[in-house]
């Protein structure tokens, strides 16, 4: 091994210049852009070089879907740009998941890959794919850089796209040659795009119609996402709603967003959310939806969605705005600007009556939590969890019953405290979401909830964990079952358990050991307390696996494309 | 409905990609789309013609107006556009009807582009319903290839639009 890279054949570079992958390099460090997750392979390898002692911290994942769902955790616990890089051919098409992860939930991103030479591109050699052409519907924006002197100005194009008006993720493909040619390191001309300029402000007309209509309001609701998270107005919204009594619908990206428990709060709308969700939004004679998509999940039935309700609509991407549904109030711009100048136009005024109803249908319709001194009832376990962690905790996801679960009964009451796959719905993003939370917001606890089926996806990632000594929780709602897709099952196709009961699963806990990472299974409720205890007080990782009821189904439920109040009635 | 999208884009690689992607991917029902430069070699005009339901247009307009590399998107509404294309249209010549063909190549204003032994390749340019009716006319002979351009249009009474300075 050496450490200081041999002496190069050929003709010295010439004076002044540095190579490609140095520039990558020196761009990361410039930018403060210090932690990247990646796996290395034969075309980033003058890149990794180039990474070598180089002051970047590199986090080598076990799978390259594990870096990308890394980096995205990252990005969303800290609202910085993530960075993942892969080898070309299979390194970059294994990336493909994570960046379609990323797009659909606007988490900014900078994924780089290395490419087959130049000279080679388009012959079919080998590793080589066309990951520029791939990722096109999936990232905001890509590069295939085939020229060392665009090299920076691509970096730095693609970082500012990536973290401006709806973020998004982007991709720079970086042939072999690239990488070793010798550039001169300028830094690049201020970055100008065609086009609109996400931070133009509002409309005034378009804010004022808004701020009218607020006041007008008997029934207001506000249906928030993940673009507020992005901007940052939880505290603007929250001033807001207060002042003109607005009941506050949370997408699953917004939750923590607006604080739950609040006499406000409505939780999550749509399919698994409360009832008194719903019913709000129902009653409502306004919606105003802010940074967020009116994803068919929340919306069911366009033709029957908040029927009594003007829509508004305040969206950095205009594209949004009227994409579902007809949309009366349409305000295009950055929600933090918009917010502002809503706070000066408005006059609000209280409406204890509408405060009061919220509170009434809280009440008479509240989630139910279901018991039992047999087996573990999952809710029963996510409540356990959220008072065991404290506010301060970051939960994160998997996707299927308990992610649903967790939405309805952790207790997050800021930001960037929950994370999850929202758009994509992708298994497997839990565990490695988690470590890059963890490894991005090191004083704040992570712990990742994960299913049985979904942990099976990237649970390599716990290789990672122990390596790096990420102190991640992670607990595994063990319900024997893709739980998600068996409810459905259950409910529409008859009990035909098509595919969906795991004849085997590995002991989760034993398996951690193996890892490195203390583990626990508990199969009785009376053991629960104890076991999260011993979860929190561990040091470092640790997996606890909790059999649950593998019966539990999530409800309330309104089926696909239903309306907003045609709950499912399961029978029991 | 058919539409008329005028797309101004920087002059990048890969640009056309994207936009046909985004296109395709959202199952709108493509026409014809056509590329060129214009008079800043920066910015290549992309000409789509459409059709679908005028909310699905609508959506496609927004889409295209959201990719990075685009300046300017019209969705310009046929009646109130230039439009032009160009077809080449090779016709098998029987020797005995050749005059019958050229009343006809003159009656229909095309051109003469080659002629072989027994084919003879033609030209015709205008809107599209003149390149439809040169087509339709040439009917009673046996048209052996084609290619259309598709349209390229530019909104009207709006000289030098689409010149946005983009450095
Ligand atoms: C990569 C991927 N494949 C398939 C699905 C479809 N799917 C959604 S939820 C689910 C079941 C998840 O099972 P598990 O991880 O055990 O969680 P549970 O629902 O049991 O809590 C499946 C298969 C998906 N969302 N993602
Ligand atoms: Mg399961």
């Amino acid at each position: 091994m050496h450490d200081k890279p041999p002496a190069a054949a050929g003709p010295p570079p010439p004076k002044g210049t540095i190579t490609g992958a140095q520039a990558v390099v020196k761009f990361l460090l410039d930018r403060g852009l210090k932690t990247v997750f990646g796996y290395p392979g034969g075309a980033v390898i003058p890149l990794y070089d180039a990474l070598y002692k180089s002051g970047v911290r590199h986090i080598l994942a076990r799978h390259e879907q594990g870096a990308v769902h890394m980096a995205d955790g990252f990005a969303r616990a800290t609202g910085s740009v993530g960075v993942v890089i892969a080898t070309s051919g299979p390194g970059a098409t294994n990336l493909v998941t994570g960046l379609a992860n990323a797009h659909m939930d606007s988490v900014p991103l900078l994924a780089i890959t290395g490419q087959v030479p130049t000279t080679s591109i388009g012959s079919d050699s080998f590793q080589e794919a066309d990951i520029y052409g791939i990722s096109i519907p999936i990232t905001k924006y890509n590069y295939l850089v085939k020229n060392a002197d665009e090299l920076v100005e691509s970096l730095a194009e693609g970082l500012h796209i990536a973290r401006t008006g709806r973020p998004g993720p982007v991709l720079v493909d970086i042939p072999k040659d690239v990488q070793t040619s010798y550039l001169k390191y300028g830094e690049p001309n201020e970055i100008r795009l065609p086009g609109r300029d996400p931070g133009e402000p509002p409309s005034e007309a378009a804010v004022a119609a808004l701020a009218e209509a607020l006041e007008r309001s008997q029934r207001p609701v506000f249906y928030v996402g993940g673009g507020a998270v992005a901007a940052g107005v939880a505290e603007d919204i929250l001033r807001l709603a207060e002042g003109s009594d607005a009941a506050v619908a949370t997408s699953l990206l917004a939750k923590g967003v607006f604080p739950d428990g609040h006499p406000l709060s409505l939780g999550l709308p749509g399919m698994h959310g409360p009832k008194y969700s719903n019913m709000a939004i129902n009653e409502s004679d306004l919606i105003v939806g802010l940074g967020v998509r009116f994803d068919d999940r929340v919306v069911g039935d366009v033709r029957r969605f908040a029927p009594f309700a003007k829509i508004a609509h305040v969206d950095v991407d205009p594209a949004e705005i009227g994409k579902r549904l007809q949309v009366e109030l349409p305000v295009a711009g950055d929600l933090k600007l918009v917010l502002k100048a809503l706070q000066g136009e408005l006059k609000p005024g209280p409406k204890p009556r509408w405060r009061a109803r919220v509170a009434e249908l809280k009440k008479k319709h509240p989630l139910q939590a279901p018991e039992s001194p047999e087996v573990v009832k999952p809710q029963k376990l996510v409540s356990l969890l959220s008072e065991a962690a404290g506010e301060d905790a970051i939960f994160v996801t998997d996707v299927g019953q308990h992610q649903m679960w967790c939405a309805q009964f952790l207790s997050v009451k800021k930001p960037r405290r929950f994370l999850s796959s929202g758009g994509l719905g992708t298994m497997g993003f839990g565990l490695p979401a988690a470590i890059g939370a963890a490894l991005g917001a090191e004083k704040l606890q992570v712990v990742a909830v994960c299913g049985d089926g979904g942990f099976q996806m990237t649970l390599q990632e716990l290789a990672c964990a122990r390596q790096y000594d990420v102190p991640v929780k992670i607990v595994i709602s063990d319900n024997g079952c893709l739980g998600m897709v068996r409810q459905w099952q259950q409910f529409f196709h008859k009990r035909r358990y098509s595919e969906t009961i795991f004849q085997f699963n590995p002991d989760f806990a034993r398996l951690a050991e193996v890892f490195g990472v203390p583990g626990r299974r508990v199969e009785k409720p009376r053991d629960l307390p104890g076991a999260v205890d011993w979860l929190f007080q561990t040091k470092g990782a640790a997996l606890l696996d909790v059999f649950v009821d593998p019966e539990e189904n999530v409800l309330p439920m309104i089926p696909a494309g239903k309306g907003q109040t045609d709950f499912y009635e399961a029978e029991t | 409905m058919k539409k008329i999208i005028s797309i101004l884009v920087r002059n990048k690689p890969g640009v056309l990609s994207h936009v046909a992607g985004l296109v395709t991917r959202r199952a709108y029902n493509v026409e014809s789309i056509a590329a060129g430069p214009t008079e800043d070699r920066k910015i290549t005009r992309i000409t789509l013609v459409v059709s679908g339901d005028e909310k699905v247009l609508e959506q496609v307009v927004r889409q295209i107006q959201k990719l990075v590399d685009v300046i300017k998107v019209d969705g310009i509404p046929h009646e109130s556009a230039m439009t032009g294309e160009l077809a080449l249209i090779t016709v098998s010549l029987p020797r005995e009807r050749k005059s019958e063909l050229m009343n006809l190549v003159s009656l229909l204003g095309m051109t003469v582009k080659t002629i072989e032994k027994d084919s003879i390749t033609l030209q015709v340019a205008g809107s599209a319903q003149r390149v439809d009716s040169a087509i339709n006319g040439l009917s009673p002979f046996t048209i052996k290839s084609m290619a259309r351009t598709g349209l390229v249009a530019l909104p009207l009474g709006q000289n030098g639009e689409g010149a946005d300075p983009f450095p």
